[in-house]
């Protein structure tokens, strides 16, 4: 059930998500870069809100008429800041929805992951809070039906001794004590938020916290462009006599004001604690199987760090050396924090298919999936193409577009698993004449950053590289979706066609340890590595 | 040539997502009760007498008692329930035993009741009983009011002297 809704979810984003990855670039794409944009846009509410609160008159008497001032009386620039402050808010709760939307959509909250999608659950509530208590503190009309829908929404549960939302109706006993709480939550709130946004991307290594520049500055023109076609304004001052009958609703914060009339209190916040519990609970509804953790054998680990550097889920520490070799530091995996993506076999320097020891060992290896087993099932799958006339070997991310080909096909957990030693292994050893590495959407990576450092490595901006001497038109990178597979088969075959231009490769006998390992016995796929 | 257009385009696509953004940040209108119509509001905080529920003890109870726990009263912790009932126009729109808040019952009852009415003339009767007798009222007020659209009328009662306001 939740699969299929995933899957069709998954099908809306990349609808929008692809023809975006052809305008901006996977590099520029928005939908790619969610969570820094939540970032960018709180610290625009950051910096607008002081500038705003500087002018602000926290009584109850003269807010309303101090924000009037600011908005009409200063230069426009404040004007502009006001509505910098409230939609660049407004923009936080899209880019919430759509991240949260996104993450869920590609899989990306369950098993190790829940940390990140279980911290964010808070944030939406403190978001909410902070932008309810906001627009409480203007004291127009809007603000009278908020204080009024969100106090008797409170005096639904049995917190208060007197219902506050008294203090919002002409009793003559209107005091500000309440207002005061607010204007104190509005700031105490936000700087919560922004704690727990920081707890979020705990566990994430690299996390994406600040948009490309191009982004952030054309990101900032628009928003200024839309404060100015649109500039945000208070709609007339509270008459505590008079009911606020008609105001101009923040859909964003405030969709579940008007399903209080509708449903009643009790039933808002039934759906509100029904949603955030199945939110809070999805990341085992149902778990995620996952391979075991990726291992570190001390025997071949010389601390170099690579695989610390380069695993994205910060489930890699150096830690001192315990085995009395003379290297400072080892490789210690947390198992709770790693997905078993493979990316650490692929950048440990001892992970190299030469080696021609009948059993293949490595520095940090997946003991589901180990790096003697991926030279097997390379070779295998090389052999399979015997009879090609163009043989392209393809290593293809279980996520990503090429999965689901059917010959040639080496599956991976990541693309980012392959040392690229293996590459030149296969080319120079002419096992086949073309290397087609194909991963998931260059914005959209599973692994998150597989797909950047395959094309560091292979680009020799990032250790271990592949060397100079694997013919660089022999080797095609693919980077498309999992429902991109006929766009996968085009650059496939362009690719082939490519390779076939190329002057033959003559066959080769495959090296004799190599050869004989794989023959001896039936050859299954581990299980979940494909898909 | 062909980068400025298409920074055109990326500029044109993120404008048009953030005026979206812009545009239902207040709008399109929401209301929230009928045009021409009026809210009502029965809103009041009021604790029932204690002292009402007081019983005389007889000379041997007191005398049972430690020393510095004699008192001729015998007086409950608790309060006992309001009642009150709200008319309109003859019809009654609400009526409700309030008990009184907190763990021990010897808090304040309370109440706040919306009423959504079309404006106009209306009579409007509040009755309530804060002592423990059964039948009549203790406190009363019953009057001709004129509800104009958007009106937010409210109820009050003022303990101190015991009066219901009307606003
Ligand atoms: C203000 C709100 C939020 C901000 C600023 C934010 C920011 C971020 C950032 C910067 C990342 C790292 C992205 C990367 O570099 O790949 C991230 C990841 C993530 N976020 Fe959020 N987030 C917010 C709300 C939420 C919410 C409400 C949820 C879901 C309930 C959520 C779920 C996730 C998940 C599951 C990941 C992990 C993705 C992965 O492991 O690849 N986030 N977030
Ligand atoms: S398998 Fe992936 S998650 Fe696990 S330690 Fe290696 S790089 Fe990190
Ligand atoms: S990359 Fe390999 S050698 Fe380097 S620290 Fe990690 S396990 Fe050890």
């Amino acid at each position: 059930m939740i699969g299929a809704i995933r899957s069709v979810l998954r099908r809306g984003i990349e609808w929008i998500e692809r023809p975006l990855d052809r305008l901006f670039g996977p590099a520029l794409n928005p939908i790619a870069q969610l969570g820094a944009l939540g970032f960018f846009f709180f610290w625009i509410v950051s910096v607008s809100g002081i500038y705003l609160f500087i002018f602000f008159d926290t009584g109850i008497e003269r807010a309303y008429e101090s924000v009037e001032n600011l908005t009409n009386n200063h230069w426009y620039h404040a004007g502009v800041m006001r509505s910098l402050h409230r939609y660049a808010s407004d923009l936080m709760v899209v880019m919430l929805v759509t991240h949260m939307l996104r993450e869920f959509a590609y899989d990306h909250y369950r098993g190790t992951r829940w940390f990140s999608w279980f911290t964010g659950v808070p944030i939406i509530w403190l978001l909410y809070t902070s932008g309810i208590t906001g627009y409480w503190l203007v004291w127009d009309k809007l603000a009278q039906y908020v204080a009024l829908v969100s106090s008797e929404l409170l005096d639904w549960l049995p917190i208060f001794g007197e219902p506050i939302a008294r203090n919002f109706v002409s009793t003559g006993t209107l005091t500000s004590r309440f207002f005061s709480l607010m204007v104190f939550m509005h700031v105490a709130v936000p700087l919560f938020l922004l704690f727990a946004m920081w707890i979020h991307i705990l566990h994430i290594s690299r996390p994406k916290m600040n948009p490309p520049r191009t982004l952030a500055v054309m990101s900032l023109i628009a928003l200024i462009a839309a404060s100015l076609w649109n500039p945000a304004v208070s709609q007339g001052h509270v008459d505590l006599a008079r009911v606020p009958a008609a105001v101009g609703l923040d859909w964003f914060f405030l969709p579940l004001y008007p399903l209080t009339d509708l449903w009643g209190n009790g039933a808002v916040w039934a759906f509100l604690g029904t949603f955030s519990l199945m939110l809070g609970l999805m990341p085992w509804l149902p778990p995620l199987r996952r391979a075991k953790a990726a291992e570190v054998d001390l025997a071949h680990c010389n601390g170099c760090a690579r695989c610390a550097e380069d695993c994205p889920y910060e489930a890699i520490r150096m830690v001192r050396r315990s085995d009395g070799l003379p290297f400072p530091t080892e490789a210690q995996v947390n198992p709770s924090l790693c997905v078993s993506c493979g990316i650490c076999v692929g950048s440990c320097p001892s992970s190299t298919p030469f080696r021609r020891s009948q059993e293949l060992k490595t520095g940090i290896d997946l003991p589901d999936y180990s790096l003697q087993r991926l030279r097997e099932l390379t070779v295998e799958a090389a052999g399979s193409l015997f009879q090609e006339k163009r043989r392209i070997l393809i290593f293809a991310c279980e996520h990503g577009g090429g999965a689901g080909h059917l010959t040639g096909v080496v599956p991976l957990p990541c693309v980012a698993m392959i040392p690229p030693s293996l590459i030149d292994f296969v080319l120079s050893k002419k096992l086949a004449d073309g290397v087609a590495v194909a991963g998931c959407a260059e914005s959209a990576c599973f692994n998150r950053l597989g797909v950047a450092w395959t094309e560091q490595r292979f680009a020799g901006e990032r250790d271990p590289y592949l060397r100079k001497r694997v013919p660089r038109n022999r080797l095609k990178t693919i980077w498309v979706s999992a429902l991109e597979t006929s766009r996968f088969e085009r650059e496939l075959a362009a690719f082939a066609e490519q390779v076939a231009a190329l002057p033959e490769a003559p066959l080769v006998q495959l090296p004799q340890p190599i050869a004989a390992s794989p023959s001896t016995e039936p050859r299954r796929v581990p299980e979940g590595t494909l898909p | 040539m062909t980068r400025y257009l298409r920074l055109t385009g990326q500029f044109v696509v993120i404008l048009l997502l953030f005026s979206a953004a812009a545009a239902f940040a207040n709008w399109p209108i929401y209301r929230q009760i009928p045009e021409g119509h009026a809210v009502i509001v029965l809103t009041f905080v009021h604790g029932a007498d204690r002292k009402a529920e007081c019983r005389t003890r007889s000379p041997a109870e007191i005398a049972k008692l430690a020393p510095n726990m004699r008192r001729l009263l015998d007086c409950p912790r608790g309060r006992p329930a309001i009642y009150v009932e709200l008319d309109l126009a003859g019809k009654s729109i609400y009526r409700a035993t309030l008990p009184p808040s907190g763990i021990a019952s010897d808090g304040n009852s309370r109440v706040y009741q919306r009423f959504v009415v079309p404006a106009g003339q209306y009579q409007v009767a509040v009755r309530m009983r804060d002592t423990p007798r059964t039948e009549g009222f203790d406190h009363q007020r019953n009057e001709t009011v004129t509800l104009v659209g958007e009106q937010m009328f409210v109820v009050d009662f003022r303990s101190e002297t015991g009066d219901f306001i009307f606003r």
